[in-house]
This record gives C-alpha cells, sequence and structure tokens, in this order.
C-alpha cells in the first residue's frame, strides 16, 4: 500500500450551529483514484474546502505529503502541490484559452524575479499540449468565456494539469457534462492519472462514473463517514443505499 | 503597412507633436503639461482598475504625498521646513539654478521611492478589501491624508506650503515643467506596456477576471497586487511633485489630496476611453482634457455639476469606453478570435481535437 | 493635547457636556445611517449622496426659516419634499444601475453626489450656514454644561421619527414587502411582490430620513454644500461598524461617532474633527480585515 498524500484525521466543521464534518478521517494513496460519494448535505464539499484551505477547522489534522496543513491558507497548499477544481467551473473569463493554461503553470519556485519574466516556447508547446489533450487545441485563441460549459470544464482541467500538481481535487467534473461527452471526460482522467501520475481525488455524483473509476471510496452522511472500501464493497453496502434513498 | 511600421508612426507621430506644441503654442504650455499629467493619471489608475479589477478611488493619495516629499525636500535642503512654513512665505528663498534643480532632481526622487513606500504600507491596509470596500477604503485614506496634512504644522497645515520660486525666466520655467510632465508620461507608457506583455500583465488580468481561482492555482496575488500599486504610487508621486512646482503652492485639501476633482478625473477618463487597455486611457483623458478645457470657462458654474452628470451618464450607458466599444465592433483587430460557427456538434469536437 | 485631556480630568462636569453634544448629534449620525442600511440592505447600493441628501434637507429648512416658517414645524413638508425628490432619483438614475456591479452604482452615486453639492453650491453659496431656532439655551452645573432646548427637542424628534420607520417596516405591507425584497429579491418577485416599487419607495424612504436627519442638524449645528461626503462617510463608518440589520448596533455605532468626534475635537483641537471621521473608517475597514483573516475570508 503506497503512502498515503493526504491524511485527514478527526476534522470538524461547523458554521453557524450546523456540523458540517464531525471527525472525519480518511487517507489518500499515492498514485491512486480516491472517490468521495454521499447524498448531497453530507459535507462532501465543506471537506474539499477544509483541505484545500478556504476555512479554518474547529479540531482534527490534515496532512499533505507528511506536512501539516491545516493552518495554512489556500495560495500556499497550492503551491505545495494540492490543486482543486470547482464545481461551478472556474477560468479567466476575458483571457483567451492559451493565455489561461500559461499563467496556470507552477509557481512553487518563482522568485520575484520571475513576475517579470516572459513566457518561453516550452511553456508555450505544453500549454497546447494539454489543450490537445483535452480537445481544445482548435479554441486555443477564443476568450474562455465564450466557452460551452463543458468546454471551460475541460479548459479548468488542463489548466489544473498545466499546474503539474501531486494531487488534483476534482468537485463534480461530470456534473452538467453532456452524457455523450462523460465517457471523453473519464477517459482523460484516467490518462492523467496513468501517464502524468497524478493521484485524484474526486466527489462524484455519477455513481457509474466513480465506481468505475476510482479504486477506494469514501461515503459521507450527515456529516459523517459513513463507509469506505472498494467499489463492490460500497455498491453493495446496505447503509450507503439507504443513505442515498433516504431512509434515514 | 505592416503592423509594426503603423505603430511606430503612432509613436513617432505622438512624440513629435509632444516636443512641437510648447513651442508652436507657448501660451498653451501649461494646459499642455497638464495634459500629460491626465494621461499619466489615467494610466496609473488603470494598472489596477482596467487590467487588475481593483477599482481605487484614492490613488489620488500618491500624488498629494509625492507633492509634499518633493516641496520637503527641495526646501529642507537648504532651509529649516518648520521656519519656513511657519513664516508663511516671509522667509525669501533664493537658490542658483544649480541649487534649484538640485532640490528639484532630489524632491522627485524622493516623491518617487516615498510614494513606493506608502504603497507597500497602504497596501496592506486595503488590499484585504474587495470591491466597494476597497473603493471606499482608499477613498478613505485619500481624505484621511488631505484632513490630517491640514493639521500638520511642520508642513505647513491648513495654510500649506509655498514652493521656491524658479531662479531664472519664466517661460523657461513653463518649458522645463512641460518637458518633465511629458517625459513623466511617456515614460509611464512605454513601462507599462513592456509590463503588461509580460507574465505580470497575464497575473493582473487573472486577478481581475477570477482572484479566487487566481489564489486556488497558487499565484501570489499580494506580491502582484502590492507592486502594482507600487507601480503606479512611484509614477503618481512624480506627477504631484511636478504638479506642486507648476502651480507654487501646495494647500492639503484642494491642491495636493483632491478627491473629487482630480481623483475622480482618473476614474471617468479611464472609463471614457476604455479600461484594461493601453490606449483607452490615453485616448480617455486627452478627450476629456481637450474638452473640458475647451468649454470650460462657456459653463458659467456649471462646469461641476456638468462633470458629475457626465460620470453618471458614462457609467450608466458607456462604461465599456470608447476602446471596450471598438473592441466590440471589430474583435479581430484586437486579436480576439470569435468562433462564427453556429452548432457545434460532437463529430465537429473530434474532429477538431 | 495633554493639557485638554488633563482638563478632562480635573472637571470631570466637562465630560458630560461632550457626551451630551456627542448624544445630540449623534442621534442624528444614527438617523442617517439608519437609511443607508436601508438602502444597502434592501438594493445592495452603496449611496455616495447620502450625506448630500442630508445637507439638502437642511438647506430646504434654513430656506423655510428665511421666509418665517419654523424648520421644526415644517419638517414634515421637508420629509414628503425629500420623499419625491428621492423617488425621482431613483427613476432617473438609482434604477438603471441597480442590476450593475457594484462599482457602477458607487460611481453613478458618487456622480450623483457631486452633481447635487454643486447644485446646492450655485444656488445657496459656499457659506457655512445654520437655522434659526429662536429657542434658549439652559445651563446646568453651574453653568459649565449648556445644553440647548433646541437639542434636547432634536434628540426627541430623531427618536420618534426612528421609533415611526420601525414600526411602519414591521406593520406596514410596503415595510414587509421591503423585508422580504431584502432577504430574497426573486423569491419576493415570484411572490407578486413589486421590486422595482419596493426600490424606489425604499430610496425614497432613504432620501425623507435624510432630509429630517438634514433639518435637525441646521437646527443643532451647521451645514454647507461640501459637507455631504463627510455625513456619507460617517453613515457608512456606522454601518460597516454596526452591520446590517443591528440596529441596535447601529444606535450604539451613531452615538459613539458622535462622542468620538466631540472628543477629538477637545483633545486634540477643532482641526482633528474632521480627521476623526475618516481616520475612524480606515480603522474600522482594517478591523474588519483582521476579524475576516481569521476565517480566512476578506471583506467584500
Amino acid at each position: 500500500m503506497s503512502a498515503p498524500v493526504i491524511e485527514v484525521k478527526g476534522v470538524s466543521k461547523s458554521y453557524g450551529g450546523v456540523v458540517a464534518n464531525r471527525d472525519i478521517s480518511l487517507s489518500v494513496a499515492e498514485g491512486r483514484i480516491t472517490g468521495l460519494i454521499g447524498p448531497n448535505g453530507s459535507g462532501k464539499t465543506t471537506l474539499f474546502n477544509s483541505i484545500a484551505g478556504y476555512h479554518p477547522i474547529d479540531s482534527g489534522s490534515i496532512r499533505f505529503l507528511g506536512n501539516e496543513i491545516k493552518d495554512l491558507n489556500v495560495q500556499k497548499i497550492a503551491r505545495l502541490g494540492l490543486v482543486r477544481t470547482f464545481q461551478q467551473t472556474r477560468i479567466y473569463a476575458k483571457m483567451d484559452c492559451t493565455r489561461n493554461m500559461l499563467i496556470s503553470i507552477p509557481h512553487r519556485e518563482a522568485v520575484w524575479r520571475d513576475m517579470f519574466a516572459d513566457y518561453d516556447a516550452k511553456d508555450l508547446e505544453r500549454a497546447e499540449r494539454l489543450l490537445e489533450f483535452v480537445g481544445l487545441y482548435a479554441k486555443r485563441k477564443l476568450p474562455a468565456g465564450s466557452l460551452s460549459f463543458g468546454q471551460q470544464k475541460l479548459l479548468e482541467f488542463a489548466m489544473a494539469l498545466m499546474n503539474e500538481p501531486k494531487v488534483l481535487m476534482l468537485d463534480e467534473p461530470t456534473a452538467g457534462i453532456n452524457p455523450t461527452l462523460i465517457n471523453g471526460l473519464i477517459d482523460r482522467l484516467q490518462r492523467a492519472n496513468k501517464e502524468f501520475g497524478i493521484t485524484l481525488f474526486i466527489i462524484e455524483h455519477n455513481m457509474r462514473v466513480i465506481m468505475n473509476m476510482a479504486e477506494h471510496i469514501y461515503c459521507l452522511a450527515h456529516g459523517e463517514l459513513l463507509a469506505d472500501g472498494p467499489p463492490e464493497k460500497i455498491q453493495n453496502d446496505r447503509r450507503v443505499i439507504d443513505a442515498y434513498l433516504g431512509a434515514h | 503597412m505592416s503592423t509594426a511600421m503603423t505603430q511606430g508612426l503612432l509613436y513617432g507621430g505622438i512624440v513629435l507633436a509632444g516636443i512641437v506644441a510648447p513651442f508652436a503654442f507657448p501660451e498653451y504650455t501649461f494646459q499642455f503639461a497638464l495634459l500629460w499629467i491626465m494621461i499619466l493619471f489615467a494610466l496609473t489608475w488603470d494598472i489596477l482598475g482596467g487590467q487588475m479589477g481593483y477599482n481605487s478611488l484614492g490613488n489620488i493619495f500618491f500624488f498629494g504625498a509625492g507633492m509634499y516629499l518633493c516641496a520637503v525636500t527641495q526646501i529642507g535642503l537648504y532651509y529649516d521646513v518648520a521656519e519656513y512654513t511657519a513664516a508663511f512665505g516671509a522667509v525669501k528663498v533664493d537658490f542658483t539654478m544649480g541649487q534649484y534643480m538640485l532640490g528639484l532632481g532630489l524632491g522627485m526622487l524622493a516623491a518617487a521611492l516615498g510614494s513606493v513606500v506608502l504603497a507597500l504600507f497602504f497596501g496592506r491596509i486595503v488590499f484585504g478589501l474587495r470591491g466597494p470596500y476597497f473603493a471606499i477604503g482608499t477613498l478613505g485614506v485619500a481624505l484621511a491624508a488631505g484632513e490630517l496634512m491640514g493639521t500638520w504644522e511642520y508642513v505647513g497645515g491648513g495654510g500649506g506650503i509655498s514652493l521656491p520660486v524658479y531662479p531664472g525666466d519664466p517661460d523657461d520655467r513653463a518649458l522645463l515643467y512641460y518637458i518633465l510632465c511629458f517625459v513623466a508620461a511617456i515614460l509611464t507608457f512605454a513601462f507599462l506596456r513592456w509590463l503588461y506583455g509580460t507574465r505580470f500583465g497575464l497575473a493582473l488580468n487573472a486577478i481581475r477576471d477570477d482572484e479566487e481561482k487566481a489564489e486556488a492555482m497558487g499565484i501570489h496575488t499580494t506580491r502582484y497586487k502590492t507592486v502594482a500599486w507600487g507601480v503606479a504610487a512611484f509614477f503618481l508621486g512624480i506627477s504631484g511633485a511636478v504638479f506642486g512646482n507648476m502651480t507654487g503652492f501646495i494647500e492639503p485639501l484642494e491642491v495636493a489630496f483632491p478627491t473629487t476633482t482630480f481623483g475622480i478625473f482618473m476614474v471617468l477618463m479611464v472609463l471614457l476611453g476604455g479600461k484594461g487597455t493601453l490606449w483607452g486611457p490615453v485616448i480617455g483623458a486627452t478627450l476629456f482634457h481637450v474638452i473640458k478645457e475647451v468649454t470650460w470657462t462657456y459653463l458659467l458654474g456649471w462646469q461641476w455639476i456638468t462633470l458629475g452628470a457626465l460620470i453618471i451618464v458614462n457609467v450608466i450607458y458607456f462604461q465599456q469606453g470608447i476602446m471596450g466599444w471598438a473592441r466590440d465592433k471589430w474583435p479581430e483587430r484586437f486579436g480576439v478570435v470569435v468562433d462564427r460557427r453556429t452548432t457545434i456538434s460532437s463529430r465537429d469536437e473530434e474532429a477538431a481535437s | 493635547m495633554l493639557d485638554n485631556l488633563s482638563l478632562l480630568g480635573q472637571a470631570p462636569v466637562l465630560n458630560i457636556q461632550l457626551l451630551l453634544d456627542g448624544l445630540f448629534i449623534g442621534a442624528t449620525f444614527v438617523l442617517a445611517a439608519y437609511g443607508l442600511a436601508l438602502v444597502w440592505g434592501v438594493m445592495n447600493v452603496k449611496n455616495l449622496a447620502q450625506g448630500d441628501f442630508v445637507i439638502l434637507g437642511g438647506y430646504i429648512a434654513v430656506t423655510m426659516a428665511e421666509w418665517g416658517l419654523h424648520p421644526i414645524l415644517g419638517l414634515p413638508l421637508v420629509i414628503v419634499m425629500m420623499f419625491g425628490f428621492g423617488w425621482l432619483v431613483y427613476r432617473a438614475v438609482i434604477s438603471r444601475v441597480i442590476d450593475r456591479d457594484l462599482f457602477t452604482s458607487l460611481l453613478a452615486t458618487f456622480g450623483l453626489a457631486i452633481v447635487m453639492a454643486q447644485t446646492m453650491n450655485l444656488i445657496f453659496g459656499p457659506e457655512v450656514v445654520a437655522a434659526e431656532s429662536g429657542l434658549k439655551t439652559r445651563s446646568m452645573f453651574d453653568g459649565m454644561v449648556t445644553v440647548a432646548e433646541i437639542k434636547a427637542i432634536s434628540l426627541l424628534l430623531a427618536a420618534v421619527l426612528a421609533t415611526i420607520v420601525i414600526i411602519f417596516m414591521k406593520k406596514s405591507r410596503m415595510g414587509q414587502a421591503i423585508r422580504a425584497t431584502a432577504q430574497d429579491a426573486r423569491a419576493a418577485r415570484v411572490m407578486g411582490i413589486d421590486t422595482d416599487r419596493v426600490y424606489a419607495f425604499t430610496y425614497a424612504l432613504n432620501s425623507a430620513i435624510c432630509g429630517a436627519a438634514g433639518v435637525l442638524i441646521s437646527l443643532i449645528w451647521v451645514i454647507q454644500p461640501y459637507f455631504g461626503i463627510t455625513h456619507s462617510i460617517r453613515s457608512f463608518v456606522i454601518v460597516t461598524a454596526a452591520g446590517f440589520g443591528n440596529l441596535p448596533g447601529v444606535i450604539m455605532a451613531g452615538f459613539g461617532l458622535g462622542f468620538a468626534e466631540q472628543y477629538s475635537g477637545f483633545v486634540l483641537g477643532a482641526e482633528f474633527q474632521q480627521a476623526t471621521v475618516v481616520a475612524l473608517l480606515v480603522l474600522i475597514l482594517v478591523v474588519r480585515q483582521i476579524q475576516q483573516a481569521r476565517h480566512r475570508q476578506v471583506v467584500r
């Protein structure tokens, strides 16, 4: 079993009296695809936001590559190699796709002088290759805001890859995508995982997608960890089925 | 004609016009100098407002700060500043040309660098604010500066400071300051033209389009914001230093920190010309200044009301400005590629990849 | 400055003077701030022209006094006039910037502020004026503390006005419609509320409240065409410090600002009184940032 890249231990988070996450512990293994599922309101996005640094957590510990990150802010965590995409796809609307990609190069090593440098041919080439990878090469000169919703999602994914992350957290990557295009997206996610060696941690509602992709799945319900295990185990777990059908 | 040639002709033409103007129409030298200052105002406001999406109502703060820093340096090099201001101009200042130029040069340097330091400091105060809070916060800083300088006796308090007089021909004096304004504006434009072409320009635009996304992608947003403000402060400080000498007398609320006149002009000129572009501020500033100078005397007391009304009308109906309008009409000219296909089928998409 | 400070310690009655004056003027600040909170909360418009509405109310009062109508008696007239004026301004300007981005509405109201201030300057001239109340000044504590009767009446009127507005907001149909729209405009529209009318009414109501505050200020203090922006900043400081739905907070912050200005004027000198307001604005924003930073948020 490879070492966990993300280790969440006993994390709790409340918003004004509502407990969004209660004592959650999970780990994301390196190089694998891990899934996070659960009915609406179970606290998945809150957990994502906690890991990514959007808000302080009430208690617990979050470790990334062995380092405690619970007190770090969003930018620092991103620079450590933990990148996330958003449920409501976020790209830079007024810039063209290529420039969206260029600004997404890793800023880990950036020193003050780098702020004023030009982009070299290597960066441009990489940007174009990644745009091609997601099938957006033909649109590279268009303003990102003019792309369709599905295309923007692909762009956001490409930008995330451009950032050379160690771990990519994806919040509902197939939501709102035309069903005929979902297979293409799954294929690219798996290739990113296998060829680029990026660990994936995915929130998904689409059971077909997540059961086929993930090697390990965590299921949340009512802010707590309900069950975890390989897809076959989760699919047949009575509690998971009940949680989704609302028996509780 | 190639783009490079047209650009070269354009720049050459403007520089030439700038050099010739004060000799062709010497009575208007002051107005021409003011025009270059307006262009500088617009360009510096656009760094934050247009390129970065942070609408500041307080950039005039650096203008006033630079003005005071320069004046204090010019006087302080040879006299005791406190005595000078306490005497309200009764102390006769007699400089040789050499002394005056040295004072002016060092004063401008102090204005530029001092303003940058202030930008670094106040950046910490205002950059945790977004949107309207940032606008009001920066307005507050500028207003506070004006009020507080009015209480500081060392720099003359509410009475202000009168600046050392140029020891030479008044026509030469007007020309000197014209040249300084001209060069300052050209330098600002050239610097920004270079800056926007680097990664810095891209980062600013990313912050404008979606700052949270930029943070989530690991961009050092605070660094970029602070440097952007520092750049604006640098050039604004110089413009303040020069303007103070042009008018000869600094008064805190009316001359140094005029938030409701120069301060709001900055915003209006950029909105008129088109924010987020390099030429928009230049066009907006030129149009605004020329129209204002021509119509001012005809408006007979209604000038400021017209100005306020202009702000309202512009903000409601024409916010994209001239360059924005041109961009919408002729997008290809500006490098924006428009996809004119009316349908995108998945077959087309596969074929395109 | 230290002398003035020690003076406060030596003669505690002086504190009473400052507190009373702060109370009286603070009440008017509370009114204007409430109006701003209303417009801000319901329409998300940060009305930079707030202070100019106040000054306009003051000038109407001064003009009435010149024509022989006592401002207190003319107060209802001012309220009606300012209400109508606010409605017009909404139709002409505000309605066109409501659904746009926040900087647009801010800049539009800034332009409005300039137009109003300059127009008043053109009509009334740049002198500082006040309205004569014709009432006496009483003194207490061996003449160390003076209280003008008009100031006490002004405080009473402010309280009455505020109460009327609050009852209106709670009990009347329009008041409920306003609160519904403030919570969720889309839902209100779906329920059949004409949100455009609500917005117009809210802005007009704010104008009327400001006008009333202006009448009181012209009686107990002074007005001048360019004082508007300072009053706008005062309202901002109070609303930012107190937060929106927090009426007790607004009241406390309003009085607090009144006290702060009186004290700074006494201890530091009259020139500092103007500076106090803007300094407090910057301070409040810094404090807000620090508070938000603890939650890793920004002030938006």
